[in-house]
């Protein structure tokens, strides 16, 4: 113990209390400050048109709608494929698996995709899918890439959603004749919807944001017209300001920022959505 | 019933799943033999050609609603290596195709076809409060190869020199090797510093360019904007400096001026062909020359 | 009907056992896929050349030396970063702030989690790197230093969130028994809680490195991407080049199968194992905790 003089431990503890204060304020401040700053140089440049009309002019006039519509349908790609599988995990190891190195091993395989830098799975899905299985720089290449990237963090807020649920759940239907299958569907299951919910939303806002994965495996500089099919290639809001910031020459300060506005708007009101529904749900919860 | 909302859910992604996927075949070059209603033409490669690209095909398409042109970057080296993969349909490339692409892109049943499609002058530019403003061919490969090191060793403040170039993909950089920092010499060795700044893009040269007075750059002229200064480069020692411009290039008095090209797999034909003969026509020149590129053909505006 | 129920739930199980196992799967086929286009490098470029100091790949210097210091600096400036602040933030939200502004404060770091990279490198080149230039005097704002400091932004979110889950689940009893016995929060703090939450907060410093080592839009637009070999401490003052910028800028521009391809492979193979490791680790250090812990608890 430092000393027993009262007046030196509380020295200690005010000092040691405004140190951290000082850090937590100097972490959100920058938050603040960059989300205000875009939505201050961004906001003049949104408007109905920018909003629903294509670039021209060497994507100096107009809008960016082909990118806000290649984002939603990458999105909604990932979420076929990664939501089913996901989930899916989630239950086998909440509710089938026991304690074995098997399932140890399946734990570290969670922890280590997560872990996988973004370029590298571009990597793998310009290897795999997009010379290998010969999908070309397309809608499905890119959606398949951004969904193994994403299914960790839909397996681990599932799993947890699902083991929130009390035990006496589980034991009371089982008691009551239903199968294990009928227990998770009818009863497990409904109840961790919410968390669920919420950590697909958060990992397909993940998506939503990344670059480096779609960089050659399904984004495009420009296309005449809106996809047509999954085999095609697509515009994306990320890859969309990389260009815009990047590329092209005299390109106005307005457009950059407010293509940069939709993207946090897009990303972030995802992440409002998302911990409404947790916070609801924690609130309405019956245990 | 509670498990309703998970079925609406899958319901709902399956709907619009179904509206984003339409059983359409993939796209791919063999489909521009046939003088289909729609025709789709794949262009990618070269940055420095990107923005030329884009005003071409956006006029083109404005002509003939019928074809459909997707234009992207990613570098010279990004785009000759796309047309041997036999995903695009034309190649972008602001330098000549390499002996050993040519040799890969035979190996696999592919004969590159060259087509200049416009010239180019690159630019060394610097901060407007530079107080040089003339170099030689030499001392600027003595810059970037790393032997002088700060201004005032040519004439300027004292301040170090910030070497700026394009990444080893884009055929900007290649040119630029080949023709400044070895001068031209087949057998020259000489090698980038290595703390050259490799930006990503043209924009990321041009924004450090205008924000540091340190900075040196190099850039196709189209990309210059008029705020930045541009650098009179002589030939020799002893020479003439001569600035950038249209005519100079024309007439090869500036020593740092180069061909664009196109390449296509194989001899062009049906639409492919049209859009490349439009290319070297007055009306698609004219907006070379808007775009700050030197027009092939000789077009008096 | 009986049968029919089983015969579906039997579909249904096999179904979501092999979900399971799907993790495994992905994880074997990444790993298999780096090796098989990553391997033949090290047939194909000598060891001289590939552990050399330069890397220009378009005259076939592959030296990956000065990629991997610029990760590695990057990272330990990030890590800089991120950890006191993310940690200080952790125990503010954890254990000093009233629980209105926990519940503000804590969506809001997570917030800063969901800002794509792309948009904080936009920044990084139009706002930090003139200022840094400009505050610190130095030839060019394109540094580590800007790269370290958006990843250790990037990174923070990560570290609070984990590492605040592991001081909360510390239990209340914990903390009354060293009040009972006159210690102040501070103390308490330093001395039992964050020791209880130690691999919880372990952990959150490996995945917050693991964050930052892997990120790739916004070093790639603010690090100046110069493959140069770190040498002294001031080296994060410079420009560098990380293995993730290398790839995502020289990866469109490979033939298929050529030299150049193999060694991005290579470089994403090291890449993985690197995070490989970091993951092992702190599953092995937080594993040999429970042990201790359970031993402690029986």
């Amino acid at each position: 113990m430092k000393t027993f003089l009262p007046l030196n431990r509380n020295l200690t503890q005010r000092l040691g209390f405004g140190l951290l204060t000082a850090m937590t304020l100097a972490t959100v401040t920058p938050i603040i400050a960059v989300i205000a700053y875009i939505i201050i140089q961004g906001a003049p440049a949104i408007s109905l048109e920018f909003l629903t009309s294509a670039p021209y002019n060497g994507m100096r006039n107009g809008g960016i709608m082909p990118a806000i519509v290649g984002t939603l349908y990458l999105t909604i790609g990932t979420a076929i494929f990664s939501v089913p599988l996901g989930v899916a995990a989630a239950i086998y190891l909440s509710e089938y698996a026991a304690d074995t190195w098997l399932t140890r091993t399946i734990r570290i395989a969670i922890i280590n995709l997560a872990g996988i830098p973004s370029v590298v799975y571009g990597l793998f899905g310009l290897g795999l899918f997009v010379l290998f299985l010969q999908f070309g720089t397309s809608i499905l290449a890119a959606s398949l890439t951004l969904s193994i990237m994403t299914l960790p963090v839909i397996i681990s807020t599932s799993e947890e959603a699902l083991r929130a649920v009390p035990q006496s759940f589980r034991t009371v239907s089982i008691s009551l004749g239903a199968t294990r299958w009928q227990t998770i569907r009818r009863i497990v299951l409904p109840e961790a919807l919410p968390g669920i919910i919420t950590g697909i939303i958060l990992g397909l806002e993940r998506a939503a944001g990344e670059t480096a994965p779609i960089l050659f495996t399904g984004a495009a500089f420009f296309l005449p017209r809106l996809p047509g099919s999954p085999f095609d290639a697509t515009m994306a809001l990320p890859y969309h300001l990389f260009v815009i910031s990047t590329q092209i020459p005299e390109m106005p300060f307005q457009i950059q920022y407010g293509t940069a506005l939709v993207l946090i708007a897009f990303v972030l009101g995802m992440n409002l959505v998302a911990t409404v529904i947790r916070s609801r749900a924690r609130a309405k919860r019956q245990w | 019933m509670k498990q309703t909302p998970l079925h609406l859910l899958l319901l709902i992604f399956l709907l619009t799943s179904g509206c984003a996927g339409s059983a359409r075949a993939q796209n791919s070059p063999a489909s521009l033999a046939s003088e289909s209603a729609s025709a789709y033409i794949e262009n990618k490669g070269s940055d420095t050609i990107v923005n030329l690209a884009l005003a071409w095909a956006e006029r083109y398409q404005d002509e003939h609603p019928d074809v459909r042109i997707s234009v992207t970057g990613g570098g010279s080296g990004t785009g000759i290596a796309a047309l041997m993969n036999g995903t695009v349909d034309l190649a972008n490339a602001s330098r000549r195709i390499k002996t050993e692409e040519i040799e890969t892109a035979r190996a696999k049943g592919i004969e590159p076809v060259e087509h200049i499609i416009a010239r180019d002058a690159i630019a060394v530019i610097v901060h407007p409060d530079n107080p040089v403003s003339q170099l030689t061919l030499q001392q600027i490969s003595d810059i970037y190869s790393g032997k002088i090191n700060r201004w005032s060793e040519v004439g300027g403040e004292d301040r170090p020199i910030v070497r700026l170039s394009r990444e080893t993909n884009s055929g900007t950089h290649v040119y630029f090797l080949e023709t400044v920092l070895r001068l031209g010499q087949k057998d020259n060795k000489t090698l980038f510093s290595t703390d050259t700044l490799l930006l990503p893009s043209s924009e990321g040269i041009i924004h450090e360019i205008r924000h540091n007075p340190n900075a040196i750059g190099y850039d196709g002229l189209g990309y210059v904007p008029k705020d930045l200064k541009v650098l009179a480069v002589a030939k020799e020692p002893g020479g003439k400096y001569i600035l950038p411009m249209i005519s100079t290039a024309n007439d090869k008095s500036y020593p740092i001026a180069r061909d664009l090209y196109m390449y296509t797999a194989g001899e062009a034909n049906g639409v492919l062909k049209d859009y490349i003969d439009w290319i070297l026509s007055d009306e698609a020149q004219e907006i070379v020359s808007e775009l700050g590129f030197v027009p092939i053909v000789k077009y008096n505006p | 009907m009986e049968s029919q129920l089983t015969w579906q739930e039997f579909i249904v199980t096999r179904v979501i056992k092999a979900s399971g196992y799907s993790a495994i799967v992905f994880v074997a086929l990444i790993f298999y896929f780096l090796l098989r286009e990553g391997l033949p490098t090290l047939a194909e470029v000598p060891f001289g050349n590939l552990f050399s100091t330069r890397w220009y790949p378009i005259e076939e210097y592959y030296g990956i030396l000065p990629l991997i210091s610029g990760s590695l600096v990057v990272t330990f400036g990030a890590a800089l970063v991120a950890v006191p602040f993310g940690l200080g933030t952790a125990i503010f939200i954890s254990e000093i702030a009233p629980r209105w502004l926990r519940e503000i404060l804590k969506p809001l770091v997570e917030l800063l989690g969901g800002l794509p990279s792309v948009v904080l490198g936009f920044l990084g080149i139009l706002v930090l790197s003139p200022y840094l230039r400009v505050l610190l005097d130095l030839p060019t704002g394109l540094t580590a230093l800007a790269g370290s400091l958006l990843l250790g932004g990037i990174a923070v979110p990560t570290v609070v969130s984990v590492a605040e889950d592991a001081l909360d689940s510390v239990p209340r009893s914990y903390r009354e028994g060293a009040w009972a016995l006159g210690a102040t929060k501070w103390q308490t703090i330093w001395r039992v809680t964050l020791p209880a939450a130690r691999s919880g907060v372990l952990t959150a410093v490996m995945l917050g490195v693991g964050r930052a080592i892997g990120e790739t839009m916004t070093v790639m637009m603010v690090t100046g991407n110069a493959p140069v070999l770190a040498t002294k401490l001031s080296s994060i003052f410079s420009p560098v080049r990380t293995m993730t910028a290398t790839i995502a800028a020289e990866m469109g521009e490979v033939a298929n199968g050529s030299v150049h391809y193999h060694t991005l492979f290579f470089i994403g193979m090291v890449l993985f194992l690197i995070s490989l490791a970091v993951n092992i680790t702190a599953s092995a250090v937080v594993f040999r905790q429970q042990k201790r812990s359970e031993r402690v608890l029986s």
